[in-house]
């Protein structure tokens, strides 16, 4: 099969372009001074999905295991980088994001393949990863600044809880108990309503791939639970990770931004 | 009971902040830090604690380098007292339990009750949440917070600047109080020269960082050779002149 046959949408593509005309239109007369960005977001999002769409064409080929697992290392990566800026303030806030993504990552696909419900392969475990590590990506991010913010704003009752001789994991207990919930709640919301307000990402495209309702509901169901449980994780590891880079060696708050 | 002997504090971005500080304080005494805002006080009383990290052997607990004992361990027996009575969330009841709880002991109600005794609080204030007590009420459930660690020394930053004048006397006859009945040792800082006298034995001077004067506080206000700190009682910004480190009887 030709790689091309993939964009014989093209002439659909180009015609969806008018909705940006609109809305730089848009920008343009009511002076929000938006235009240049949105023509920005046009030419990447354009440019960015259609390299990503060769790639995975390429990709989706290969049954080389290793490189599957390069790949998501690099989504990973460029995951933990995205998310860490989220949180600046936080000490090694893109180390700590690009961690608790990866370890979020690990154990969510790890049991999903493990459990049989995904087999091993690109044309799966790529998509599905990105979803994962994406979903991760925004809680870490919400963690992270939150944690920055409740240590920011709670210091004094951070040192007075060690000055009573609590370590740092028990001076933060609270902190650490809102940041988590916070970072939490708008997965937790969003699955709940699912389906009733808007139907969510997967099951979309699946159906507009031609799949009927019912299987494209099972697949969304798989992957709502995968998104959370990868959410849980990620919010706990970042949280547990992240609030360390604020204590010395000797229970001492430091690096908290003024 | 506690040393300070040279003790030199910079800052990660490398500004000076206390020099060359050395001052003692005997068991059951009252020592009050005074100076000018910014003069490093509350730098000063965080060293003691290790909230503040002092280089190794500047600072002594009962002969020992604080450095060197395990800081939860120095933080039980050196307690602290913030001017923001710093409380946590919950009721008073919660806040009393929060130091003995970090060892797994939970104090009964009676305990509870005997803590809020010693600092002169009634037990209905046990199940009041920490948001409807009033600011000298909360600062009192700050130095019962402190106590349940029965600690030896307490260390107290400026805890009645935000209080009226009659909440603030009650302070001071409670911390004399402490001291008579449980023997305990205050390092209090504050900036009512006033204050000063009332309650405290010894008093430092601070200004930039400098001792600039330190000895019996009677002494240091009345005796017309400490002039830095009658310029200073008498409202005068010393933080401008020239000040001779350790005192005016210092040998430089
Ligand atoms: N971590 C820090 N880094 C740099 N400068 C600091 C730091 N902490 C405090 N300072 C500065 O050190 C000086 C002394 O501060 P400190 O809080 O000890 O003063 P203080 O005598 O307690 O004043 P006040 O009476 O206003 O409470 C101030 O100028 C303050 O801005
Ligand atoms: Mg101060």
């Amino acid at each position: 099969m030709p790689i091309l046959s993939g964009l014989d949408a093209l002439p659909r593509v180009l015609a969806a372009l008018v909705l940006v005309i609109v809305a730089a239109g848009i920008a343009w007369w009511q002076k929000v001074d938006l235009e240049r960005d949105i023509g920005v977001a046009t030419v990447r999002s354009f440019v960015q999905l259609i390299a990503i769409g060769y790639i995975l064409e390429a990709v989706f080929d290969t049954t080389n295991p290793l490189f599957i697992v390069l790949i998501l290392m690099v989504m990973t990566t460029i995951a933990g980088y995205t998310a860490g800026q989220r949180g600046a303030g936080v000490p090694n806030a893109r180390l700590v994001a690009g961690v608790a993504i990866a370890a979020g990552t690990l154990v969510t696909l790890g049991l999903l393949v493990g459990l049989r419900v995904f087999r091993f392969e690109a044309r799966l475990i790529i998509p599905i990863g990105g979803m994962v590590i994406g979903n991760a990506m925004t809680t870490c991010g919400l963690v992270l600044a939150r944690l920055r913010d409740e240590i920011k704003t709670t210091r004094t009752q951070i040192e007075a809880a060690l000055a009573l001789g609590a370590t740092p994991r028990q001076s933060v207990a609270g902190q650490l108990r809102r940041v988590l919930k916070s970072g939490l709640l708008p997965v937790i919301d969003s699955t709940k309503i699912v389906g009733i307000i808007q139907l969510p990402g997967t099951m979309t495209g699946m159906i507009l791939g031609g799949a009927t309702p019912l299987a494209a509901v099972q697949t969304q169901i798989i992957v709502l639970y995968m998104l959370l449980g990868a959410a849980a994780f990620s919010a706990l590891a970042t949280a547990l990770l992240g609030y360390r880079g604020f204590f010395s060696a000797a229970y001492q708050v430091q690096h908290v931004p003024q | 009971m506690l040393d300070v002997r040279h003790l030199t504090y910079t800052t990660v971005d490398g500004t000076t902040l206390l020099k060359d500080i050395s001052f003692q304080v005997a068991p059951k005494a009252i020592v009050t830090l005074m100076g000018p805002s910014g003069s490093g006080k509350s730098t000063l009383l965080r060293t003691l604690n290790r909230l503040n990290e002092p280089a190794p052997g500047t600072v002594w607990l009962k002969e020992r380098d604080i450095t060197t004992i395990p800081v939860v361990e120095l933080r039980r027996a050196v307690g602290m007292v913030f001017q923001s009575a710093a409380l946590f969330d919950g009721t008073v009841a919660d806040n009393v339990r929060y130091g003995p709880a970090l060892l797994k002991q939970r104090l009964s109600d009676a305990e509870c009750v005997a803590l809020l005794a010693q600092v002169g609080l009634p037990a209905e204030l046990l199940e009041r949440n920490i948001g409807l007590v009033s600011g000298g009420q909360a600062q009192r459930v700050a130095f019962a917070r402190a106590l349940a660690n029965q600690p030896s020394v307490l260390l107290l930053d400026e805890p009645t600047s935000a209080l009226d004048p009659a909440a603030t006397l009650m302070i001071e006859q409670l911390v004399r109080d402490l001291r008579d009945r449980l023997g305990l040792t205050f390092v209090w800082v504050t900036h009512n020269v006033a204050q000063a006298r009332r309650v405290s034995d010894r008093t430092l001077l601070l200004v930039n960082g400098i001792v600039a004067d330190w000895g019996d506080t009677g002494h240091l206000l009345d005796d017309t050779h400490h002039d830095l700190v009658q310029r200073f009682a008498l409202g005068e910004d010393v933080s401008q002149l020239p000040v001779q480190p350790g005192g005016p009887h210092a040998n430089p």
